[in-house]
């Protein structure tokens, strides 16, 4: 599922295995653990966090096959993510997704909830396949994309025309903030800019509060169990 | 008026007028005429159809017919006619935000006021760069402006000095700058080109059949706050047979 490494001051969480990573419960509350035991270390130190995955897939977004197209599911594995959002948003430390390889639908939220997105440009896209596959998509996650991409043009061109990027497209529409040449590239890149904010020696605390002070509309949208699991409401509200 | 014809896969909305310097502007009855030719295109939309709309000669629209506002014969009466029209366009915008299919604008001259409004209201916005300006009159005209269109604006222009420039300095914009403004997707040569290139894209956005209800709702998600202004809900449609 996943691995948590410490290198330094920096936490590096792997989502492991040539898979999708698609994200089920297993992997998302796996995350979720990670991040816990990131966020109980004692924070005598700034920190960052760098997520990447391994393989050919960042992650290709919900376990559509797990679900089977039943909305009790979809809407467990949405609340997760949900959740995991809250805990990235909440995260006491700047965070940076690593995209190794090829980044869609929820996978692309899951990204987009970290500070800095650096990505391959090798080889990958970033796809929001939800018009393809007749899905739609809930306001909260249009809200984090709002949040995160300026343009409504770019909004558009991703939701509305199910464009595959790359991730030279991603970088020239503010989507991402920088492509490299190559996935192990893409990591140094992602220590340098972790230790070069590890330097600046913020406090965690505050940062996060500053974080979710910008964020303010994408908290204000989420809705998840906070005691962890369950569903809490049974509006069709994917 | 407005006609809507069908070739194939793309709606085309044409707005008609007498000569090559029709304005083509929104009265009431060219508003009904439009509102209806939508009703038209939502009734017959399968999966991959698109809808283009175009005009012909000098302007896309100049906007609201000012000139039957003001043949009310008094200030009051002036007034409650342009109320009415402001009224009256506000369905035509929400139904273009709630179109089950792509929306493409063929700009084949000046679109000024609400025809500009028109033109934002859909998907993509192709403009010549040889003739025609972009042109939000109003403050030059000394009306204010509906909250639709003020939330139109805000959806689909992201850069604040650019909304700035459109609605306080009322400024022309011609084709290049507008590409360059972020207000429109592309300019072309010559109004054969632009009608060349909507269809183009049209078909191109055609052959990937989406679902017009999901795309629709995807629509909406995109633009919440203009949703709100326009009383517009939105509905969850979870996936179909390709799961």
């Amino acid at each position: 599922m996943c691995t948590l490494e410490k290198r330094g001051s920096l936490y590096i969480l792997t989502l492991t295995g040539s898979g999708e990573h698609r994200l089920n419960p297993t992997l998302i509350d796996a995350i979720q653990s990670a991040l816990r035991r990131v966020k109980a270390e004692p924070t005598t130190s700034s920190s960052a966090l760098i997520t990447t995955a391994q393989g050919k897939f960042f992650s290709n977004g919900f376990d559509l096959a797990w679900a089977q197209s039943i909305q009790s599911n979809l809407l467990l594995m949405s609340q997760k993510l949900q959740s995991l959002i809250h805990d990235l948003i909440t995260l006491p430390m700047p965070s940076i997704a690593a995209i190794s390889g090829h980044v869609s639908a929820a996978g692309v939220f899951l990204a987009l909830s970290h500070d800095y997105v650096l990505m391959r440009k090798d080889r990958g896209f970033l796809y929001m396949s939800e018009l393809d596959i007749g899905m739609t998509i809930p306001a909260v996650y249009i809200a984090l994309l709002e949040s995160k991409i300026g343009e409504p043009m770019a909004r558009r061109q991703m939701l509305l025309r199910a464009a595959k990027l790359t991730a030279k497209e991603a970088v020239e529409r503010g989507i991402i903030d920088a492509a490299y040449d190559s996935v192990d590239e893409t990591i140094r890149a992602a220590v340098e800019l972790g230790e070069e904010l590890v330097k600046r020696k913020w406090d965690g605390h505050v940062y996060a509060q500053n974080r979710m002070v910008i964020l303010r509309e994408v908290l204000d949208k989420l809705e998840f169990d906070e005691t962890g699991g369950g569903i809490t409401n049974t509006k069709s509200k994917l | 008026m407005c006609t809507l014809e069908k070739h194939g896969n793309v709606f085309i909305l044409t707005l008609t007028g007498s000569s090559d310097l029709d304005e083509h502007r929104f009265s009431p009855r060219v508003i009904d005429s439009i509102l209806s030719a939508l009703s038209q295109a939502k009734a017959q939309a399968t999966p991959g159809s698109i809808l283009v709309t175009t005009s012909h000669g000098k302007f896309f629209s100049n906007g609201f017919d000012l000139a039957w506002a003001q043949a009310a014969g008094s200030r009051t009466g002036a007034r409650e006619r342009l109320h009415q029209m402001v009224e009256d366009f506000k369905p035509v915008v929400a139904a273009m935000i709630a179109l089950p299919m792509p929306t493409v604008a063929a700009i084949n001259g000046h679109a000024a006021a609400a025809g500009f409004s028109l033109a934002l209201s859909h998907d993509y916005v192709l403009m010549r760069r040889d003739k025609g300006v972009l042109y939000m009159s109003e403050v030059d005209i000394g009306l204010t402006l509906p909250d639709y269109f003020v939330a139109l604006f805000r959806a689909k222009i992201g850069s604040a000095s650019v909304r700035r420039d459109i609605l306080l300095r009322a400024r022309k914009i011609k084709g290049e700058e507008a590409v360059k403004m972020g207000i429109v997707d592309s300019a072309h040569d010559s109004v054969e080109q632009v009608a060349e290139a909507s269809m183009r894209l049209g078909k191109q956005l055609a052959s990937r059949k989406w679902s017009g209800e999901v795309y629709a709702e995807i629509r909406k998600s995109l633009y919440p706050e203009l949703c709100g202004v326009l009383g517009l809900a939105q509905k969850v449609v979870l996936a179909n047979s390709k799961l």
